[in-house]
């Protein structure tokens, strides 16, 4: 009998010849990602051995720049076990910053068939690079960056097929509000992406929604590998890797058909992302007071040249604030090269440093009582981003840009057609 | 490990949000259990009592790696039995020792302040009171000892790879 993607890293990683759903197997680790929270004084504890320090990458993401002296506090900490241990990968404020997962992609960090852990849910993102990756605990990404290795529970895998090619200002984004709409959660299963229409989706696209797979619960989302794929590694990592296809007769919990080309844009309503999708037409009319484009799920150059291409030649609505967050100073510096920051400014947007920001409630965009945010972050829970009174509408950054400039819940393909 | 005690009834997908909001995150750990569903439930931390249990739902604890587990045991809560954990915050349940119960049918089988008792080992809940008698999913022996040594930082603080707590 055969495995999928997951089992199959489970089993290399683990030096077993076969992994099963049930199975707990403990795995060799090779990338720990540690971050600002880390190091708050209420979570870190001072670490005395590091098993690789080569294997570790440290960012500032969650608190950036630090808006209050405790976030500082966690960024001293942080320099220090950076000095202590002589960790290379270090991104700190300054030119090569930026949201963890985000950094993963800028600079190849995940290599395919490899295992990487970090304390952020998002973690996931990276197993678009066809590799095993998860949120994990802060005590977890202790243990791992002392020890080398750390225990998964083996689950179910969910295959989605993907067909088709997604239709003008329908986005990555949709295909996942379509999939948690339908389907809910898949706590204690992984997420495996494949099928024909993984070639018209960008990296970044592909992103979206593995990044967005820690909102379905699963315990690893990941990617088949292709030559886009193995591309994009190879020009920013020299590292030698080899790619995993899941076997001819794995065993899934389901394979499931997503035709692309036949997805409109969606909206999740406010307090939950699955089982609460709804096309953007039903809601479409309500007034927003702040309309986000951001985080490790929609802050790639594709989001923001998507927005901008919408906004050019057209200003944000009065009475609406639009914060667009860049999920990394790369993709900020290759977003002005681009000229679509440059649009966005003259649009009304506000520009805010690369930080998860208002997505976590943190800084730089948290709400206030009773007001509506259209956001395309990862999360719309209760209180989610500021007071627990405040309604999160979640969207694609199409549909986020396009809402900006009417004030009100807006289907973006009204604007793109026009272009 | 076995305890009885009085329950508290929640629904599904109770998220990490919820258990430990962001406001609450430059707080002491004592401080952040007093903002356990502070948005959904206003007071409701103040009324638990030392030994209480929690009763949730599908996917207790949907959502971020945040040490939502460490609230719900710093609240003074014996164990929490939920139809299904989140994988991430079952993990932060073994890292910070608190015991949790995968049981399908244990959101039917309880009204809130009716006694439960619970054995972690063997995932045998009751509710002695109805003469229900649910068997749940046993974590891995793995992560079970986990528990029992008081989590993951306990066992790095004996070899000596961390500092102790301050």
């Amino acid at each position: 009998m055969g495995m999928t993607i997951a089992e199959k890293i489970l089993a290399r990683k683990s030096g077993r010849s076969r992994v099963a759903p049930g199975d707990v197997v403990t795995v060799g680790v090779d990338t720990v990602i540690l971050f600002d929270n880390n190091f708050l004084p209420t979570n870190w504890r001072e670490i005395k051995h590091i098993a690789d320090p080569s294997k570790i990458v440290v960012t500032f993401d969650h608190r950036v720049p630090a808006p209050t002296q405790q976030a500082a506090a966690a960024q001293v900490a942080g320099r220090a076990f950076v000095k202590q241990f002589g960790i290379q990968r270090f991104h700190d404020v300054g030119y090569n910053q930026g949201i963890s997962h985000q950094l993963v992609a800028d600079y190849g960090y995940a290599l395919p068939g490899s295992v990487l852990l970090c304390s952020d849910s998002h973690t996931c993102s990276a197993g678009v690079f066809n590799c095993l990756a998860r949120g994990v605990g802060g005590p977890d990404i202790i243990y791992a960056a002392i020890k080398g290795e750390t225990w998964f529970r083996c689950g179910e895998t969910v295959r989605y097929e993907l067909t088709g090619v997604l239709p003008e200002a329908v986005t990555a984004k949709d295909a996942f509000l379509q999939i948690a709409g339908i389907y809910g959660d898949h706590a204690t299963m992984n997420v495996e992406f494949g099928g024909s229409g993984v070639a018209g989706l960008s990296i970044n696209a592909r992103k979206t929604l593995t990044a967005m797979a820690a909102e379905l619960s699963a315990e690893f989302a990941t990617f088949e590998a292709d030559a886009a794929l193995v591309d994009w590694v190879s020009a920013r990592n020299p590292a030698a890797f080899v790619p995993v296809l899941p076997d001819a007769d794995a065993q899934y919990h389901a394979v499931r058909k997503v035709d692309l080309s036949i997805l409109e844009p969606l909206v999740a309503l406010p307090d939950s992302v699955v089982s609460n999708s709804q096309p953007v037409k039903v809601v479409a009319g309500t007034k927003i007071h702040q309309a986000y484009i951001g985080s490790c799920a929609n802050g790639t150059q594709d989001d923001i040249e998507l927005a901008a291409k919408i906004v050019k030649g057209r200003q944000v609505a009065a009475g609406v604030r639009f914060i667009v967050t860049p999920a990394s100073q790369m993709v900020y510096r290759d977003t002005v090269a681009s000229g679509a920051i440059g649009t966005l400014l003259a649009a009304g947007a506000m520009i805010a440093p690369p930080t998860c920001g208002a997505c976590g409630g943190g800084h730089m965009g948290v709400l206030g009582p009773d007001e509506v945010c259209l956001t395309s972050t990862t999360r719309n829970f209760k209180g989610r981003m500021g007071d627990p009174s405040s309604q999160v509408y979640m969207a694609s950054p199409a549909t986020v840009a396009a809402s900006a400039l009417t004030g009100q819940i807006t289907d973006p393909r009204e604007f793109l057609s026009l272009h | 490990m076995k305890f009885k005690g009085r329950v508290w009834v929640v629904g599904d997908n109770i998220n990490t949000d919820l258990i430990l909001p962001n406001k609450a995150f430059y707080l002491t750990h004592e401080e952040q259990a007093q903002y356990v569903f502070h948005a959904n439930r206003p007071g409701w931390a103040q009324s638990v009592r030392a030994g209480d249990i929690l009763i949730g739902g599908r996917n207790f604890g949907m959502g971020s790696s945040r040490a939502a587990a460490r609230s719900l045991k710093n609240l003074g809560l014996a164990c929490l039995v939920a139809e299904s954990l989140n994988g991430l915050f079952m993990r932060n349940c073994v890292n910070f020792a608190f015991p949790a119960v995968e049981c399908t049918g244990v959101h039917a089988a309880f009204n809130e302040g009716e006694e439960a008792t619970v054995n972690f080992e063997t995932a045998e809940v009751n509710n002695t009171a109805r003469s229900i008698t649910l068997q749940g999913r046993p974590m891995p022996e793995q992560l079970m000892a986990l528990v029992r040594a008081g989590g993951i930082y306990p066992l790095l603080e004996q070899e000596g790879l961390i500092a102790p707590k301050t």
